[in-house]
């Protein structure tokens, strides 16, 4: 499973990164910078919250 | 001369020149196009024979022309719309026949003098596949594969997020074969003469004719002509710009081997792109013209994704400062964070383009670079504007 | 005999009809829970009033809790109303405005809001399966259920009548809906800016 986001619903509000600081950053415009490997298993709860918590839906799980 | 001929406009003329197009078997058709090997003359040098192939493999197919020239430095496709509308209408008549489509498309800028030429062309025709024109928007990222079938779909001419792919879901949802105007000229004459024709001209991996656009000037050259060959006394060369705004800068000293092909221009660190040779004369500030172009390209975007629109205008900024001054030194690690930044952060290619664009400047103009950044910018600032935006 | 009427023969005189008691606390902690609510919702989506110690998916998850707790509260609230005996108000009453024997307008006024509520859960629930701007336009329609809340409450039942404490309740709520707008106001517009904690 790995972390996308669609970069034109994206409008930087940024609760990805609060929920899983250690895969997803934030440019200084406030934009996610995110790693684009597979997701290890011990993040993968995180990560839906975060996909979940994305105000604008841009936040996507996408399973190769 | 294939395509650029001195045939005029008409049906009749086309026709006397090139003889009648016939569509047979649709297998043997893509057959044919794949042993031609020809490759997209959009830019991505994709081969077209397996473009077709995948779109044909779906359902309900759509195929598209793009005739939209977004780049301001390339007059190729508008030329050969203008001047030889029938040989695109027969190339985009010959990719509905191989993928199956009962739908086509052609996009053209708004404001196009192509727009009427064409249009006039359709009505001597009896096509079996009708043919949609469409106006775009004149904006670099209109032309965008994804923003012509937004366009189509939705009349908004702005990129789309993928996955999937127009080959996947475009016009309708459904798989859309989109081809550059160039390519089309090229595929119904495939179809008229066959694969071994196409092949007895050109670079022997990389096949064919092209359309250059060399400082302005459009001419019709076989793949694998030396660059040199294109251009003027090499003593007066600095650097060469080839590919268009999204290619990349070319050192003169590096221009003596180089070929029009795919092939080499990769391995010089480039790409053929849309097949546009652009010569910067030495005196020229290589660091100015890049800047323009930064600024113009940064202008270009589409506003819809935050590392373009925020980090393209300040990249063209700092380029700009280190260019034309003041300039302080702290900027070069700003400028260095955002070229690793941006790229690929976006829905479609533009800053991944520019940033590439960029980054062959700093690296071909390097010395340029290390005075500017100690404070003594070359003479070639004063000198008139080079690169067309 | 139905249910209804069972319950409603089990109930004791007014002055000490459970009924009333719950359907009217459980009431009034429905609304001060809309009340926080939408304070949260309100505050949930501008980006400068988050902060490292306080992160916006606090105030997001607060917002989804509190709506939920707010939620269970209400149905106690619906269900007590109806199967209480001493006015009449039927099971229709519920999602049908205007078919209530009591209070007609004000009853309504409640079973509108509980619609829109039912609505944007449910909109909610299928976040994932419509459109982010389908999901964005209901839910915005859950700012109308506040003041339908607050008439139905000044004008139903008696604890917001003739000074009792209820009316203290509306006021208070009233304003923690308006300080939580000014906040916004304040806090001007929403444009993208990031946290800097979250830099790198």
């Amino acid at each position: 499973m790995r972390v996308r986001v669609n970069p034109i619903d994206c409008t930087a509000h940024g609760l990805c990164a609060e929920l899983l600081p250690e895969w997803i950053s934030l440019d200084e415009w406030g934009y996610p910078v995110i790693d684009e490997q597979v997701v290890p298993a011990q993040l993968v709860r995180n990560a839906r919250r975060a996909a979940a918590a994305c105000p604008t839906l841009a936040l996507r799980l996408q399973q190769d | 001369m294939r395509l650029l001929t001195e045939t005029g406009r008409s049906l009749a003329e086309h026709v006397a020149t090139h003889g009648e197009l016939r569509l047979g078997n649709r297998p043997a058709l893509l057959d044919e196009v794949d042993r031609s090997g020809l490759l997209g003359r959009g830019g991505a040098g994709f081969p077209t024979g397996r473009k077709l192939r995948t779109v044909a493999a779906g359902s309900k197919a759509v195929v598209l022309g793009n005739g939209c020239e977004g780049e301001p430095a390339s007059g190729k496709d508008h030329r050969l719309m203008q001047s030889h509308p029938h040989l695109v209408l027969d190339g985009l008549q010959t990719a509905a026949h191989a993928v199956g489509a009962r739908e086509a498309h052609l996009a053209v800028h708004a404001g196009s003098s192509a727009l009427a030429i064409l249009g006039k062309a359709l009505t001597e025709r009896r096509d079996l596949v009708r043919t949609t024109l469409h106006e775009v928007p004149v904006r670099y990222v209109a032309s965008e594969e994804s923003a012509l079938v937004n366009l189509v779909n939705t009349g908004l001419a702005k990129p789309t997020f993928t996955p999937p792919r127009p080959f996947e879901q475009g016009i309708g949802k459904r798989p859309t074969a989109i081809n550059n105007v160039e390519t089309l000229a090229h595929l119904g004459l495939i179809a008229r003469h066959g694969a071994e024709w196409f092949r007895a001209v050109g670079d022997p991996d990389e096949p064919g004719t092209a359309l250059v656009t060399v400082n302005g000037t459009v001419v019709e050259v076989p793949t694998g002509t030396p660059v040199r060959d294109l251009l003027g006394p090499l003593d007066d060369l600095q650097a060469v710009l080839v590919g268009g705004y999204f290619g990349t800068w070319i050192a003169a000293a590096q221009v003596h081997d180089l070929t029009l092909t795919h092939r080499d221009l990769r391995a010089a660190g480039g790409a053929l792109g849309a097949g546009i040779v652009l010569s910067l004369p030495v005196g020229s500030c290589g660091l100015l013209e890049t800047s323009r172009v930064a600024t113009y390209l940064a202008d270009q975007n589409a506003g819809q994704c935050g590392p373009c629109f925020n980090g393209l205008p300040a990249i063209a900024a700092a380029v700009r400062a280190l260019a034309l001054g003041p300039w302080h030194d702290g900027e070069m690690a700003h400028l260095d964070r955002w070229l690793g930044i941006v790229p690929g952060r976006g829905a479609c290619r533009h800053p991944d383009g520019a940033v590439r664009f960029v980054l062959s400047a700093l690296s071909v103009f390097a010395n340029d670079v290390a005075r500017h950044r100690s404070g003594h910018p070359c003479t070639g600032i004063r000198q008139p504007p080079v690169l067309p935006v | 005999m139905t249910v209804t009427a069972s319950l409603t023969a089990a109930a004791p005189t007014l002055s000490q009809a459970p009924y009333w008691y719950l359907t009217r606390s459980t009431g009034i902690t429905a609304f001060v829970l809309l009340t926080v609510s939408i304070a949260f919702g309100i505050a949930a989506t501008h980006r400068a009033l988050a902060s490292p110690a306080w992160p916006r998916f606090a105030t997001q998850n607060l917002h989804r809790n509190v709506s939920v707790l707010s939620l269970a509260f209400l149905a106690v609230h619906i269900v007590t109303t109806i199967v209480d005996g001493f006015v009449t108000i039927s099971w229709w009453a519920v999602v049908v405005p205007f078919v209530s024997d009591y209070r007609p307008l004000w009853v309504a006024f409640g079973t509108i809001a509980f619609d829109l509520t039912l609505i944007v859960i449910v909109s909610s629930l299928l976040r994932l399966r419509i459109s982010a701007t389908l999901w964005r336009r209901i839910h915005y329609t859950s700012y109308a259920a506040w003041p339908l809340t607050f008439l139905h409450f000044l004008n139903t039942g008696t604890d917001a009548a003739h000074g009792r404490f209820g009316i203290w309740i509306d006021i208070a709520c009233a304003g923690v809906i308006a300080a939580a707008l000014a906040v916004r106001v304040v806090a001007g517009d929403n444009a993208p800016r990031p946290l800097r904690s979250l830099v790198r």
